[in-house]
């Protein structure tokens, strides 16, 4: 069994270390939101963790679209690392999103887009998952898997318009801001900082997830290979 | 690769006929003893009779919830027909036939999908008139017929490739639906929200933008399930 590649260990330790610093950041260098209060502070690993959601889901439609071109299995490896670290990371976003909503919205949940969309994209990957699990054969499985990622791609872009037509009441930090929102602020200069480091702690956390998670897959079709060659 | 090879094979009349051949076999099955459509139509009434008594329909409601009602009861009872129209292929070794046969694999998804169509179609003629007896309300607007026939092309083209994959799953009867969902929702809100703008006579305004939808949705999803069907039933 190969041992894990020091580079790969280097990158586990910088991306604890950078969550610690994000955190500091977040829970103390970040100044006291002056409307919301401490609750506001749920924000910066909101965000950040949306953030890793979308880039898991976005690299899980284009690593199925280079798997149905090139036909490798290291493609579907990459791209069932994707959607699982997405599948996670948005379920944090939704958890994180609903203790900021409770104070400031008075309530747990609201069918708004952005909620809803988020909602509806856990139920996509449970059922590709659903999918993939009926399936014996890894080949068709790899098939099947990244045609339903595909299928993906345009719906989940197509829901958020369906439901933004009608009103939302969620709030826009970064850019525009509508009328009817409620709980928005403006970021000082410390909160940007904090912000910011945010998302590129999880960027970094995403890459050393996505590539641990994909060591996994490689030494796990390794076994199967193993299993088979002893049943022979 | 073996569709390029076919392709090369047939000139393009040929597709044309394969695809009504593929779609000619599905009705004559189905003329000859009408299991999935009859099962379609008995499950669709029973469901509009659980929502008159789950939502209490009274008049005044009536009007408010008409569309829910109908797009919910089509999309269900859509599943069982895309179920049982997948599963007969498979039982009978019929897809493994259909493949084996120098025709372009997207011309067996579109035959399959025509003939889901039309079971879909008949079901949805059916249902809006009974719906429209029992409940007295007019639904013979050809606002709401367009909105019926758009989201009906978008729930088949999405449920044809979905069923073709869910039907080579173990679980497959219970997998459709869970696969299906997801990708038709922002299809199911346009055409309920379309109806919706049609039956309570607020007009066009505000059913076009959900008209254009449902357009854009039927050309995407045609298009990569044409081209990825042969990813999905090749061995």
């Amino acid at each position: 069994m190969e041992s894990k590649p020091i580079s790969l260990m280097i990158l586990d330790i910088v991306s604890i270390l950078l969550l610690a610093v994000s955190t500091y950041l977040a829970l103390v260098f970040a100044p006291l939101e002056a409307a919301m209060g401490a609750v506001q502070r749920v924000f910066y690993f909101h965000v950040a963790t949306a953030w890793v959601g979308m880039l898991g889901f976005i690299a899980a439609g284009i690593t199925g679209i280079v798997y149905l071109a090139t036909k490798d299995l290291k493609w579907d490896i990459i791209e069932v690392a994707a959607v699982e670290i997405s599948l996670v990371f948005f379920l944090i976003t939704i958890v994180l999103g609903s203790i900021w909503a409770r104070p400031v919205w008075n309530t747990w949940w609201t069918w708004d887009p952005r909620l809803t969309t988020a909602a509806i994209i856990e139920l996509y990957y449970l059922a590709y998952f659903m999918l993939r699990q009926g399936i014996e054969e890894p080949g068709r499985r790899a098939n099947f898997g990244a045609v339903y990622a595909l299928l993906g791609a345009p719906t989940i872009p197509l829901t958020f318009m369906a439901i933004r037509l009608f009103r939302t009441i969620h709030p826009v930090v970064v850019g525009s801001e509508s009328a009817e929102a409620q709980g928005g602020f403006n970021m000082t200069a410390d909160m940007r900082t904090a912000f910011f480091f945010a998302l590129f702690a999880f960027t970094v956390i995403f890459i050393d997830l996505l590539w641990n998670r994909i060591r996994l897959g490689n030494l796990q079709q390794k076994l199967e290979q193993l299993k088979l060659n002893i049943l022979e | 690769m073996s569709a390029q090879r076919e392709k090369d094979q047939k000139p393009s009349a040929g597709f044309l006929n394969s695809v009504l051949a593929v779609a000619r076999k599905d009705l004559a099955a189905e003329l000859r003893s009408p299991e999935l459509l009859l099962a379609m139509l008995v499950f669709a009434l029973l469901a509009i009779f659980i929502f008159n008594f789950a939502l209490d329909l009274e008049p005044a409601l009536r009007s408010r919830v008409t569309s829910g009602v109908l797009w919910t009861t089509f999309a269900f009872s859509g599943t069982l027909g895309l179920n049982r129209s997948m599963a007969v292929e498979k039982e009978n070794g019929c897809l493994d036939g259909l493949l084996l046969a120098p025709v372009d694999r997207a011309a067996i998804y579109f035959g399959k999908a025509i003939s889901n169509l039309l079971f879909l179609l008949l079901l949805e003629v059916v249902v809006i008139p009974v719906y429209s007896l029992l409940y007295g309300i007019n639904l013979f607007n050809p606002g709401l017929l367009l909105v019926v026939l758009l989201g009906s092309v978008g729930y088949i083209a999405v449920g044809t490739l979905l069923s073709g994959m869910a039907v080579q799953a173990r679980t497959r009867d219970v997998l459709l639906p869970i696969l299906q969902f997801p990708i038709i929702l922002p299809m199911l809100i346009a055409s309920i929200k379309a109806s919706d703008g049609f039956l309570t006579g607020v007009g066009l305004e505000d059913a076009v933008p959900w008209i254009i939808l449902l357009i854009i949705y039927d050309v995407i999803f045609l298009a990569i399930a044409l081209m990825v069907f042969d990813y999905v039933v090749e061995e």
